[in-house]
């Protein structure tokens, strides 16, 4: 534990990328206490301060209904943390244990997992989230949905990988001498092996479910007003660029660092972690 | 004298795109109780896939076609369940492999995994009963600072305390056959040495069958009691070590020992890849007890 902290020390961009990444967890959990403008993440409206540029009343300025734009920001945050926690922690369960399977029984097993994780990798993630959100009706629990569907193929195909290739190491044989079950073998032996590149894969991935949740919402397809998210804030200011820019420049910077945050991070733990990729 | 392994007419086909590849082509072999046996020849000459028979992991295989018979401890295998040959692996018998480094699981301490292969005799067992059992067991096999080696994992041991701890875990559940492929290939010579010495006294006092896979006749002839010696699937000579290395019957013997690097220089022998005189019929020597 020192010893990884002192190696993320010794890399400035990776100490870099947890501060941010510190940062935007503390302010999204501690949002009700230290937004300026509590109240602002929902209906509330504001017209006396309507679309005034930033100032020291609203660091960030106000949109189009005098919501402070800084607090909406914080909540969105919330949300978009949330979600990636849940999808994360549904798709990557489901994928490794796919890919798992798929790779440490082989046979017909592999076969049918993996073709089967192939259809869902074939089609464009985004285009499979937008179709989805386009049949169901656009609220947060679908948008989760949505993108778990379109994540779990990558864990599935990354474990997949790694155990393709920790079947043919000595302590899977070993295991298998000694009587251990498939499921044994491969929850309690090959797993952990897998576990570096995994917790690797989720803290980058942290930042792109964000960006595709960002993405659904900025086509309205995701979390739906007056909950605030950094998509649908960047899309509605959008319309009113370049002279209204906070509108949605803020949001965007928003976006910005919490991937760059969570990339650097993530590449921060591979090498602590010893994954290569 | 009782038999613990008695292999009768195995043979062994791998079924692929190409039709029936055929490996073993009727092997019969048997080790009595307390005997270490030797089986040597080339790479691909069926001494692993023989190993993985006996095991039970072979049968596993979809594409693998086995016939013949073979029996250990008076049950036969080849009748039993999936689960009832698992059953046997790690408690009845064990095996010793190539390369002790990478036969350990590199994120669990060796602690966590000796507790493991002991709970498959004694499910349930205490961590702290294990603990002290796995500590004995280490000191066994000579290992100077057994609670350290257990909290150890294995990329921080050397090979030779690797390969101790292999034996140790081996021979923990008090198996009755022991499969050596090639134990300590992987390590260098002094090392491999100690190592063999130390296993014969530990299967001596134990009285352990083993089945030792080689081809190192160097290390054969220190340690077995018995050989068989197999070509491309067949058992081509057997009898007592040393009549084998006295007086080698079979052309493919006298080549194999011919084979061997002198260390007086004079280069590498010339051994031909296949010979005729290498698919003539078995050679069987009498046996001297």
């Amino acid at each position: 534990m020192i010893r990884s902290l002192r190696i993320l020390a010794a890399n400035p961009m990776s100490l870099f990328g947890l501060i941010l990444v510190v940062i935007i967890v503390l302010a999204a959990v501690l949002a009700p206490w230290i937004t300026p403008y509590p109240t602002h993440n929902g209906a509330v409206v504001d017209f006396a301060f309507a679309n005034d540029a930033p100032s020291a009343r609203n660091w960030m300025g106000t949109d189009l209904v005098g919501r402070d734009i800084l607090s909406r920001i914080i909540y969105a945050y919330q949300i978009s943390l949330v979600l990636g926690i849940v999808v994360l922690s549904i798709s990557v369960p489901l994928g490794a244990v796919v890919g798992l399977f798929a790779g440490y029984a082989g046979g017909w097993v592999e076969s049918v997992l993996m073709r089967l994780t192939d259809v869902f990798l074939s089609v464009p993630p985004l285009v499979l989230a937008i179709a989805m959100m386009g049949v169901l009706e656009p609220t947060l629990i679908n948008a989760m949905l949505a993108v778990t569907v379109m994540w779990w193929p990558w864990y599935a195909r990354l474990v997949y990988n790694i155990a393709r290739s920790e079947r043919e190491e000595g302590y899977v044989l070993a295991a298998e001498v000694i009587g251990a079950s498939t499921t044994h073998i491969a929850f309690r032996e090959i797993l952990p092996n897998c576990l570096p590149a995994i917790i690797t894969k989720m803290t980058l991935d942290m930042g792109f479910v964000i960006i595709i949740a960002s993405s659904l919402s900025f086509l309205g397809l995701g979390v739906q007003p007056p909950t605030p998210d950094l998509g649908s804030m960047v899309a509605e200011g959008a319309r009113y660029l370049p002279d209204s820019w906070w509108l949605s420049v803020f949001p965007g910077l928003a976006i910005l660092l919490a991937v760059f945050g969570f990339n650097l991070l993530g590449d921060g733990l591979r090498e602590i972690l010893g994954v290569d990729e | 004298m009782s038999r613990i392994l008695d292999i009768v007419d195995l043979k062994l086909g791998f079924k692929g795109y190409a039709g029936l590849t055929e490996v073993l082509h009727g092997m019969s072999l048997h080790i009595n109780a307390g005997e270490r046996v030797a089986l040597v020849g080339e790479s691909g000459s069926g001494k692993s896939v023989t190993a993985r028979i006996i095991l039970g992991l072979l049968q596993e295989t979809r594409t693998a076609r086995i016939a013949g018979k073979v029996s250990f401890d008076g049950h036969d295998i080849s009748t039993m369940s999936g689960s009832q040959r698992a059953a046997l692996r790690g408690t009845e018998m064990s095996m010793i492999f190539q390369d002790p480094t990478s036969a350990l699981n590199p994120v669990f301490t060796i602690g966590r995994q000796f507790t493991e292969v002991l709970r498959r005799r004694v499910p349930g067992m205490s961590n702290e009963t294990a603990t002290a059992k796995a500590a004995q067991l280490l000191a066994d096999v000579s290992i100077p600072d057994p609670s350290r080696v257990l909290q150890s994992y294995a990329f921080q041991l050397s090979g030779g305390m690797n390969q101790r701890v292999m034996i140790a875990m081996a021979l923990s559940n008090r198996p009755k056959l022991l499969l050596a492929d090639e134990p300590g290939t992987a390590l260098d010579v002094t090392v491999q040495a100690q190592t063999l010495t130390l296993m014969r006294d530990l299967v001596t006092d134990h009285g352990t069958s083993v089945l030792l896979i080689s081809h190192n006749l160097g290390v054969v002839r220190e340690f077995a009691d018995r050989i068989y010696v197999v070509y491309r699937g067949r058992i081509v000579e057997s009898g007592p070590t040393k009549s084998i290395f006295g007086k080698p019957g079979h052309a493919y013997t006298r080549a194999l020992l011919s084979a061997v690097p002198r260390i007086t220089g004079a280069g590498l022998p010339e051994v031909p890849e296949i010979s005729d005189d290498f698919l003539a019929p078995m050679v069987t020597h009498e046996a001297v007890s």
